[in-house]
């Protein structure tokens, strides 16, 4: 809608410009550093999102080349076994909780409300609350970390050993504190996906023409609000208060039971997979949709293979627990549920290739991590079968035919994809086309690394090799396959630096990418590059499932918004008609302190339980000056 | 390089090929048909690996026919017929996926039922594993008590004869695995699991803790020798003995350094006064393949290492570091050497 050359039916080029500039003032940040702690729109907070998660990446990254330096040969002394196992322990829980989930709520943070036509999200504070929350959670492990308090129980903390008894020290305690952290941000962008997109969708954007990354994103904010109050309830209910408080829930000489800490841990654990992987899915969908200049084959068949992995998704979480013995009855039904996710993935699969296949593709950086996608997700997705049949799990469970297996899956399905996002949406959010040549080079990096590190694998796991061990003896015949592992794994850092530098460079040129450089069909490519804070001068009507194809110069749009105060448009959930407008909040320095003020004592709480009542306390002051009642701020017209 | 190259090539045409912990080279029933399953599995999906990866590929390649002779157009919907062409045959392949994973339920299913619990012989050797932060205690079960045996980290087995193992744990959540035999199953304290194999042929297979277990899971192996019944029921014979007595001078003094200093505290040897129950028994040590639950071999050498500073071999076990002087350390050598 930024482009006032061609104002909407109805409506006057000085008109549409004076509207704009009144917007302009509404959603403009307050400037310093109240202002920035104090930021609600949610482009910032998203880009925020996604930078601290990729700074987690790094993070997780290097602690992963550490542990390929230490496995390289046979008794290696680089790392000593506690400092491994602290190592892998940090590799784990920083991919997973610090940047896998959020770097996916950060993308949603950023596109989602421009995806579906409006302003903001529904809750802009809980957003800003919700990101601080992640944020100190971060720091919070690893100033543990670098103190000397890492976790050392790996990143699912199986019980007895990572119990009072057998983990002493804080670094436990610091792992079951940083997931309430992040948990309790991905929570809040949850709420906040689900209530935009069925609240807050453009006017004629029923639900059947809900673009598929809005729709991937919408069930994996479903998700996240069934599956992360379990995470919570295994790692603060049971472990913490294990740990600092006696309750002996999981505690198997006092009449508690490991293996519920594992049921209730994995209720959580695999549905996560999918949490991050469903949107990866969405990602998919947009870039190929984009890039083969027609809309996805079978839109209707990915929603509902996607709404069927969301369902599903929390049905086989025994299938990380096929060696704990279970009766088989009950070990057949998480085998044949585990396979069927298949199919659902396999529908999406041949939807996609279709789509390739009747298209006219156009080979951007973006495309490339597509196939990577496909060719590595694919793979792991077939070794997952396998996986899910009991008795060939019980021979590679616990092996790096595993490791293998949930890397091939994660980083094809989730990592590949984002790159994929990230080369796609660059211009958007930085104004500045990426430079593609570079981007494909470090594509060919990352996949030729990835299966270089990843493929020798599954072999390592056949013959034999468990995870999480520190060395291994010569004689056990693992050295060359860990070697060339290791190799890989420098080819893959080396990608990654590649693909850091195009980032950096690629911003420093100017503003140039226009508004729509793919030609694609969804409301993002109708706002400038990169977005203004109101994002939309009108929110459009939408009339079809690829509205820029239809209409490409938007100019069917919803006017008598006030432009002098935050208003957006709520509309019905099914059909998307205009119901009621609503004024959203703007900046406030309350989520701030009131994050700050758990953060004390949540991480007091990690050494007296007694900090729990300072965290209610200070907290509760966060709160109430965040819920003080005010009347709606009015700007003179 | 080659290692890979090979293992992936001779999967299951070379086994031999393979370290003496590997499940491609089944040397027991459970083992083998797990390896079958796994290489059905791998033919049929390595199949729709390369289909899929074909048309992916087919498809970029195809994609400049239409550009280079259109002009370039924003959108571009194929025509009616051609996705309804496209809309059966992903119809179809979606069938054929549901189709090909039920037949891989049944297949897994069938497998499954073949090794599970409740297919144990009733004829079954039975032995209790427990684990323990970083080492395996082994108990022979048998009703009449007088012939329960008792060892660590070493277990004999006779080929032809179905075993069932006994798992549980003195701490955290174990996993006792040897690839050539079975697959594994979780030690977890207060838990009993049970799983059982029966070795098809002789020889000396390594397993080790699968399960994350602290500090030292990496250094926690065990050996499974499967002989056959005459050998084996030789080992158990002389396994039921208790120590034998030091007989020269320099082992009696060796027998009383242990007995006289912390080794008495932790460690049993039978028929002496040392009965402690939190390391592994050594009635039968210079039996054994290795020390240190699979560390090192079983040598004089080692041993003397292994006495004088388990903490830089193995570090962060419970072992303490006791301090022997060398006229005390070489009399302890003589004797643990005795105890076969």
């Amino acid at each position: 809608m930024s482009d006032t050359a061609t104002p909407p039916y109805g409506l006057t080029q000085e008109s549409a410009e004076a509207d704009r500039a009144a917007l302009a003032r509404t959603w403009a940040n307050a400037k310093g550093l109240l202002g920035w702690l104090s930021v609600t729109t949610h482009q910032a907070i998203g880009r925020r999102y996604i930078v601290t998660a990729f700074v987690f990446l790094l993070l997780g990254g290097i602690e992963a080349l550490m542990m390929r330096i230490q496995l390289a040969k046979p008794e290696n002394t680089f790392l000593a076994p506690a400092r491994y196992n602290q190592i892998f322990t940090m590799h784990g829980t920083t991919m997973m909780f610090l940047f896998a989930v959020p770097v996916m709520e950060g993308m949603a943070v950023y596109l989602v409300p421009i995806m579906v036509g409006t302003r903001n999200v529904a809750f802009p504070r809980l957003n800003n609350f919700g990101y601080w929350m992640y944020l100190f959670g971060g720091i919070f492990l690893y100033v543990m970390a670098l103190t000397g308090a890492a976790p050392d129980a790996g990143w699912f903390s199986y019980v007895p050993l990572a119990g009072p008894q057998f983990s002493t020290g804080k670094g436990v305690d610091t792992w079951a504190q940083m997931i309430t952290f992040t948990e309790i941000s991905a929570l809040c962008v949850a709420v906040e996906i689900i209530v935009t997109v069925l609240r807050m969708r453009a006017p004629g954007m029923s639900l059947n023409r809900l673009p598929l990354y809005v729709w991937s994103m919408l069930i994996q904010a479903f998700m996240v609000v069934f599956a992360m109050p379990a995470v919570m309830i295994a790692s603060t209910v049971m472990l913490l208060n294990d740990r600092t408080i006696g309750t002996h829930f999981v505690n198997p000489w006092e009449g508690g039971d490991p293996l519920l800490y594992q049921h209730v841990f994995w209720f959580f654990g695999h549905p996560e997979v999918y949490i991050i992987f469903v949107p990866a899915l969405g990602f998919i969908s947009a870039i190929l949709e984009a890039n083969s200049r027609r809309s996805i084959f079978g839109y209707s068949a990915v929603v509902l293979s996607q709404v069927a992995t969301g369902f599903i998704a929390f049905g086989l979480w025994v299938h990380h627990m096929f060696a704990t013995g279970l009766p088989q009855i009950g070990e057949a039904y998480f085998t044949a549920a585990s396979m069927m996710i298949a199919v659902t993935s396999g529908v999406q699969i041949f939807c996609w290739l279709a789509t390739m296949w009747t298209g006219r593709l156009r080979m951007t950086a973006a495309i490339h991590f597509v196939f990577g996608f496909i060719f590595i997700f694919v793979l792991g997705g077939l070794t997952g079968v396998m996986l899910s049949s009991v008795p060939l799990d019980l021979q590679s469970h616990d092996t790096y035919f595993v490791v293998a297996h949930f890397h091939y899956v994660l980083i094809g399905g989730a990592l590949f994809p984002l790159f994929g996002a990230f080369h796609h949406w660059f211009s958007k959010i930085t104004g500045r086309m990426i430079d593609e040549a570079l981007g494909k080079l470090s594509f060919w990096l990352l996949f030729i690394g990835f299966n270089v590190t990843f493929f020798p694998m599954h072999i390592l796991g056949l013959n034999g090799m468990t995870r999480r061990i520190y060395t291994y003896s010569a004689d056990l015949g693992w050295g060359s396959a860990n070697l060339i592992a290791t190799a890989g794994a420098f080819l893959i850092a080396l990608g990654g630096i590649v693909f850091i530098v195009n980032a950096l460079t690629s911003m420093r040129g100017p503003v140039n990418a226009g508004e729509d450089p793919w030609d694609a069909s969804t409301l993002e490519w109708a706002v400038p590059s990169p977005p203004p804070n109101y994002n939309f001068v009108y929110p459009p009507v939408v009339s079809s499932l690829t509205p820029l194809w239809t209409d490409p110069a938007l100019r069917t749009v919803v006017t008598g918004l006030r432009t002098d105060r935050r208003e957006v448009l709520v509309t019905g959930v099914t059909e998307a008609e205009p119901q009621f407008r609503y004024i959203l909040p703007g900046s406030s320095i309350w989520p701030f302190l009131a994050a700050a003020g758990i953060m004390i004592g949540f991480c007091g709480s990690v050494f007296a339980f007694s900090w729990y009542f300072v965290a209610s306390v200070l907290g509760g002051i966060g709160f109430v000056g965040w819920f003080w009642p005010r009347r709606p701020v009015e700007v003179a017209p | 390089m080659n290692n890979v190259i090979v293992s992936g090539l001779l999967l299951w045409i070379a086994p031999g090929a393979f370290g003496p912990q590997s499940a491609l080279d089944p040397a027991a029933n459970s083992a083998r048909i797990i390896a079958g399953l796994m290489r059905d599995f791998t033919i049929l999906l390595g199949i729709i690996f390369l289909i899929v990866i074909g048309v992916a590929v087919a498809s970029l390649m195809r994609r400049h026919r239409g550009i280079e002779q259109e002009p370039l157009e924003r959108a571009h919907l194929p025509s009616p017929e051609t996705e309804n062409r496209t809309g059966r045959i992903v119809g179809a392949a979606s069938v054929l996926t549901t189709v090909i994973l039920l037949a891989l339920i049944a297949i897994s299913a069938s497998a499954g039922k073949a090794i599970s619990d409740r297919a144990i012989p009733a004829n079954a050797l039975t032995i209790e594993v427990t684990g323990n932060q970083w080492w395996w205690y082994v108990r022979y079960l048998n009703d009449d008590a007088s012939q329960i045996i008792v060892t660590a980290n070493e277990i004999h087995v006779p080929v032809g004869r179905p075993v069932m193992i006994r798992g549980t744990s003195q701490d955290v959540i174990h996993s006792f695995w040897i690839p050539d035999l079975s697959g594994k199953r979780d030690l977890i304290p207060s838990r009993i699991t049970t799983e059982w194999f029966q070795a098809e042929r002789p020889g000396r297979f390594r397993g080790q803790c699968a399960e994350f277990c602290g500090l030292q899971h990496a250094h926690m192996a065990v050996w499974v020798v499967a002989e056959d019944e005459a050998s084996f029921e030789a080992w158990r014979r002389a396994q039921l003995q208790d120590a034998v007595e030091p007989a020269t001078p320099s082992q009696q003094v060796g027998q009383q350094v242990f007995l006289s200093t912390a080794c008495a505290m932790c460690h049993s040897i039978r028929g002496t006064s040392a009965h402690g129950q939190v390391a592994p028994d050594l009635t039968h040590l210079a039996s054994r393949i290795t020390i240190a639950a699979g560390t090192l071999p079983n040598n004089r050498g080692n041993l003397a290492g292994w006495i004088s500073d388990p903490q830089t071999i193995k570090p962060g076990n419970h072992m303490a570091t006791i301090p022997l002087r060398s006229d005390q350390l070489q009399p302890l050598l003589d004797y643990l050497e005795i105890l076969r």
